[in-house]
Parts: C-alpha cells; structure tokens; sequence
C-alpha cells in the first residue's frame, strides 16, 4: 500500500498535497496497490473528497494539538501510522511541513528517502526516484534499497489528477505524545499568495531602482493573481521583504510562470527559479545572462514596458 | 554549552555542472570548493554570534567526509570553530551520514545541533531531521532566528504563507536559513589560529546505507528564448496565452 501525507493549513488541504495524492495514486497503480492518505489534526476541508485524487481510505487522527506541526511527535505519529497500515511507500510533499518531518519519519523506520522527488519512480531494476539536485541545475536518479520506500515530492513537480470517487474517512488511534515544543506566535501574511504555492510569481531585481517603483509590479502581480518575489539584493537592502528573496540561497520556486523584471540571472538567482515551467524576461539589457534561461523575453526599458503588459493582460481577460 | 555545527563542502555557486564515469560523478576539474552557504553564513556564525555572548559556550564543528574536506574544516576553524570532527568516510547516502553525525552528537553530549537548511549540491533538506530522530532530541527546521536564554532555545521558523515563533528547551537539533546571520569573513588572526586548531579524524560507524546513486542526468536545453519587440507587448500576452498557456 502507498500512504500518502497529507497537510493543511488553516483548516485547508495544501495544494501541494493534492499532488502528492495524484502521485501516490500512480504510484500505487504502478505497483499494482491500493493508495490511501493520512491525515493529523482536524480540517474544515472534506477528507471524503481525497477520493477523488485516487485514494481509497483516508486515515485521519483527529486530535487537534497535531494541527501544529512539531516534526518529534510527528515522525513519531507518522511511522507508528506506517506500521499499523503495514504501507510499503510513503509519499510527502516537499513543502515545509515535508522538510520538518519526511526525513524525521525515514531516520525512524530505517527507510531509504529521496526528497525533491521529480518523476515516478522506475521499479525496473529496483525502486528509482529522479530528483532535482544542484539546486535544479541537474538531476540524480537514486535506487531506494529498504524494504519501505519514502518519496518527498517537489512542489509543482506532478500535475494533480482529478477524477470521480469518493473515499472512506477512518479514525486512527495511535499514542500522541506530548509536545515538546510551545509555539508562542504565528504570523502568516494574510491575503498574500506563498510564494511557493503560487502559480504565477512576478519577481523584481536592481533594475527596478528602488522600494517606491515596486507599484508597477504590485500592479502586474495583481492582474495575474501572482506571488510576489525578488532577487537577493533587493532583500538584502529591504527593498522588499526576506521571504520573497528567492535563488540559491533565499527560496527556491516552480511556478507555471515567473516574470522577471530588472533582474540580471545571476547564476545564484536561476538556481531558485530554473525548474519554473515557463520563464518571461523584461530588462534592457539584451546582453542579461537570464534571457539565456528564458522562454519569452521583451530586451527593453521595464518602466515602460510593464505598465503596457499589465494594460494588455487586463484587455485579454476581459475579452476571454 | 556545547553546540555542534554540521560543516559540509559543496562546489562554489558559481561551478559549472557536469558529470564524468558515465554520469555518475559530479566532474570537479576547475572547481572551486566552499562550505555550504547555509552551514557557513546561517549556521556557524550564528554559533559564534552565541559564543561571543556567552564565552562558555564551546563550538565544535563535524564533517562526514575525506581529507579533500580538511581545508573547509579549516576556513570554518578560522571563522570561529574551536575544534572539528572529521568523520573519514564518503558516502551520498543522507542515513549514512545522519547516523555518523548522530554518533558524534551522542558521544559528545551536546546542547545544540545546527545544519543548514540543505546542501547546494544534494538538495536533501534531511540530514538535521534524522539527526534529531537518532539522538532522539526535538527538530526545528527552517529556522530564521535562534535566541538562547539559558536552556530554552526561542526559534523562529518558516511554515506555508509565513513564521511561527516556539520555545524549546535544549537539547535541539535545528536547520538554519537566510536571516539567522550574516556573512563573515575570515580575518588573519583567525585564519593563523586555526591552524593549531584540534582536528580530530575518526574512523566512520558500521551503518548500512538506505540508498543508493544511480547517476545523474542534465536537463534538456531550452529552445532559446522567443524575443518580442516592446512596441508590441499584445503580442507578449498573446504568445502567453496561446502558446504557453500559462496564462
Ligand atoms: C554565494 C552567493 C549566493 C547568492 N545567492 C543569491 C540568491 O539566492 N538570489 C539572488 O537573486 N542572488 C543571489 N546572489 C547574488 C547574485 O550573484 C547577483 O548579484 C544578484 O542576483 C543580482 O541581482 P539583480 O539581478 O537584482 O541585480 P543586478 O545584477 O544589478 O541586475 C539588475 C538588472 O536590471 C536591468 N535593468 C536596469 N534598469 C532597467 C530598466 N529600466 N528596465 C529593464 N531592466 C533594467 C539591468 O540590465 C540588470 O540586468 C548570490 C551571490 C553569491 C556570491
Ligand atoms: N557530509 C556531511 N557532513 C556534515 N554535515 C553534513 C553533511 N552533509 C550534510 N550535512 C549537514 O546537513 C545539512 C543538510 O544537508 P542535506 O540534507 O544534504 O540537504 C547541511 O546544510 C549540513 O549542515
């Protein structure tokens, strides 16, 4: 059996979860098992609805002191749900609830993991998983050689499936112990798509010349229902703030699409947006490193240039 | 208090990548080596941030790997490690090197251990989570700032649209991020003490890996990107719509 992690966040089940059901799904279906999902916490989210992503049977503890995420007791819930469901492959998605607790779960039950998982696996000659490394710059395909299988699946990475069916919502009892940790204060930016949930991002560099020109971006970024984002300096100058700094060393994104405004591609920067699906660069410079890694490109002034783009959105979606 | 520092060498950011033996090694001709930005910049210099508030904290700093890693050990040495553990091995399997680490951690009784958020080359985002499940301590990942006050550690960390803000009382195993430091660089002083620095090469512990490297693959090259002229931005949005229907 596949058990499928699946998490949410303000009573909602992430999009990212989604995909890693769709995932598992074909994984199950691949080896020739049953998928199922494994839910903690409580959600406002219809469980029942799984069903339609291809899982069978959702097991869910519903105890409400796990809908804050604290990776001790959740490896410990997690790997106990592992063994009382007897699943031979566990799928999280690489998001940050996979990064506080997949390799927590994988230590605990002695299972080889690849995070950043990218494609299905080949069980060919074993149990192959491809995933980004060198920040996007390349593949490894890694054999999984434990009897149990954990797979991290790279947010964006798989195109969620939904078809009809509806699945079974089961209790599971399992001991949760006490946390260790006391969470003394969430602040989430309200209103705000997460960056790495986002569909579209619009990104900003120097070019843009300072805090009070990032309007037009905003404008843009409006239009396009999009996240926004930056590159480093501009973070480290607080033109915009932290969170949005992406690249090597800042967040690392797969959007559908990312428009770059004033951003030159340092090779640090591509390595946080190259797994983007299509990429669009606007800068005045034609010589810019980024149009290299571009699929779209518009080699002019952008303060011109975007305020156009923006109208010209606006007219195609009232037109469509 | 004692705070370990998980030290890992990755290529310089700006490397080139390839691959030689049929795709199954990383080619380093012409690379330039690095400690891994989140171990360096994050991680470390906030231990000694720490230590240059409480002078009896001692900063130890582990590396699983060859002797090809001694000159990394030695640049973190000379940023502020007071001695370093070489575990003498290779291996790119994430278990293998989480239980070596975990049987340095244990053996040296430590209050605090930080990796970094992920290496640049491997991308694992793993080894602080198995750590901290072996030495069976509680696991902050994502962190962006690290405050101690006295056995509790006060975190801020990254979570979906946003940050949380948990107390924790050590021991701890936590991954760093962006916003915990800020780069240093190594003066002379430090660079000349370091030299005399203890470090220790131990002999790796019987584990097994769990996986296992098949080799690795170049993404295709793009097709070349598609100009349009800034006098006609309609056809931009065209292009976008129609064509990659990505919007
Ligand atoms: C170890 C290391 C890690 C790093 N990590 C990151 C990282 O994670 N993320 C990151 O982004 N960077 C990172 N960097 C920095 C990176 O090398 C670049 O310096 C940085 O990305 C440049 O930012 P930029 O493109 O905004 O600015 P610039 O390089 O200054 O580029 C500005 C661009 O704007 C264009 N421009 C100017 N005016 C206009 C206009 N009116 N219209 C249109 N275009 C215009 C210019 O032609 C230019 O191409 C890292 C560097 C190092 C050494
Ligand atoms: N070989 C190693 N030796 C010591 N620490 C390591 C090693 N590999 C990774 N780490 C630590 O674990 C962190 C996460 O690595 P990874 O899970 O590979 O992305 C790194 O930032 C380092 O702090």
């Amino acid at each position: 059996m596949v058990l499928i992690f699946v998490d949410h966040s303000d009573g909602l089940i992430k999009k990212s979860s989604f995909e890693a059901v769709s995932y598992g799904a074909k994984v199950a279906e691949i080896l020739g098992t049953s998928a199922e999902a494994l839910v903690l916490g409580t959600v406002t989210d219809n469980l029942a609805a799984l069903g339609k992503y291809g899982v069978k049977k959702v097991h869910q503890v519903a105890d409400e002191t796990l809908n804050q995420v604290d990776s001790q007791r959740y490896a410990k819930v997690i790997a106990e749900a592992v063994t009382a469901t007897g699943a031979t492959v566990v799928v999280f998605s690489q998001n940050q609830t996979g990064k506080a607790v997949a390799a927590n779960v994988a230590a605990r039950l002695k299972a080889g993991i690849v995070t950043g998982a990218c494609a299905l696996p080949d069980t060919g000659n074993g149990f192959v998983v491809r995933k980004t490394v060198f920040s996007g710059k390349a593949f490894a395909n890694v054999n999984i050689l434990s009897p149990i299988k954990i797979i991290s699946l790279n947010i964006n990475s798989y195109q969620t499936v939904a078809g009809e069916g509806t699945a079974i919502v089961a209790p599971l009892t399992v001991q949760v112990d006490k946390s260790n940790i006391k969470i003394t204060a969430v602040n989430k930016i309200i209103g705000e798509v997460p960056l790495t949930e986002a569909d579209i991002v619009v990104s900003g560099g120097r070019g843009l010349k300072g805090p009070e020109n990032w309007g037009i971006l905003l404008d843009l970024a409006k239009e396009l229902k999009a996240g926004t984002a930056c590159s480093r300096p501009v973070g480290d100058a607080d033109w915009r703030p932290h969170h949005e700094h992406v690249g090597q060393t800042g967040v690392q994104i797969a959007p559908n699409l990312y428009i770059a405004l004033g951003i030159s591609g340092a090779i640090q920067h591509l390595a946080g947006v190259n797994r983007s699906k299509v990429i669009v660069v606007i800068n005045k410079d034609p010589e810019a490193p980024f149009f290299k890694a571009a699929d779209y490109g518009i080699v002019g002034d952008l303060f011109e240039v975007v305020p156009k783009l923006t109208e010209e959105i606006r007219k195609m979606k009232a037109s469509s | 208090m004692k705070i370990l520092v998980c030290i890992s060498k990755t290529p310089d950011t700006t490397s080139k990548i390839a691959f030689t033996n049929g795709n199954t090694k990383f080619d380093e001709a012409g690379v330039q080596w690095i400690i891994n930005p989140y171990d360096e910049w994050y991680s470390l210099v906030r231990a000694i941030e720490l230590k240059e508030k409480d002078p009896t904290i001692s900063i130890h700093l582990v590396t699983v790997g060859l002797p090809d890693c001694d000159p990394i050990i030695r640049k973190a040495l000379a940023l502020g490690g007071d001695e370093a553990i070489r575990v003498n091995a290779d291996s790119t399997d994430s278990y293998y090197i989480a239980a070596q680490i975990a049987e340095v951690a244990k053996k040296g009784g430590y209050d605090l251990v930080l990796t970094g958020k992920e290496t640049i080359d491997y991308n694992g985002s793993s080894i602080g989570g198995m750590v901290a499940e072996l030495v069976n301590a509680p696991y902050i990942s994502l962190a962006t700032v690290l405050n101690l006050n006295g056995t509790t550690a006060t975190i801020t960390r990254e979570i979906e649209g946003g940050e949380e803000v948990a107390e924790v009382s050590l021991p701890l195993v936590v991954s760093c991020q962006k916003g915990m430091a800020e780069q240093r660089i190594p003066n002379m002083r430090g660079i000349m003490a370091a030299r005399t620095k203890p470090l220790q090469v131990v002999e790796p512990a019987a584990i097994e890996a769990l996986t296992a490297l098949v080799n690795f693959e170049l993404p295709p090259a793009k097709a070349g990107v598609k100009l349009v002229s800034p006098d006609n931005v309609a056809e931009l949005v065209r292009l976008l719509h129609e064509e990659a229907k990505a919007i």
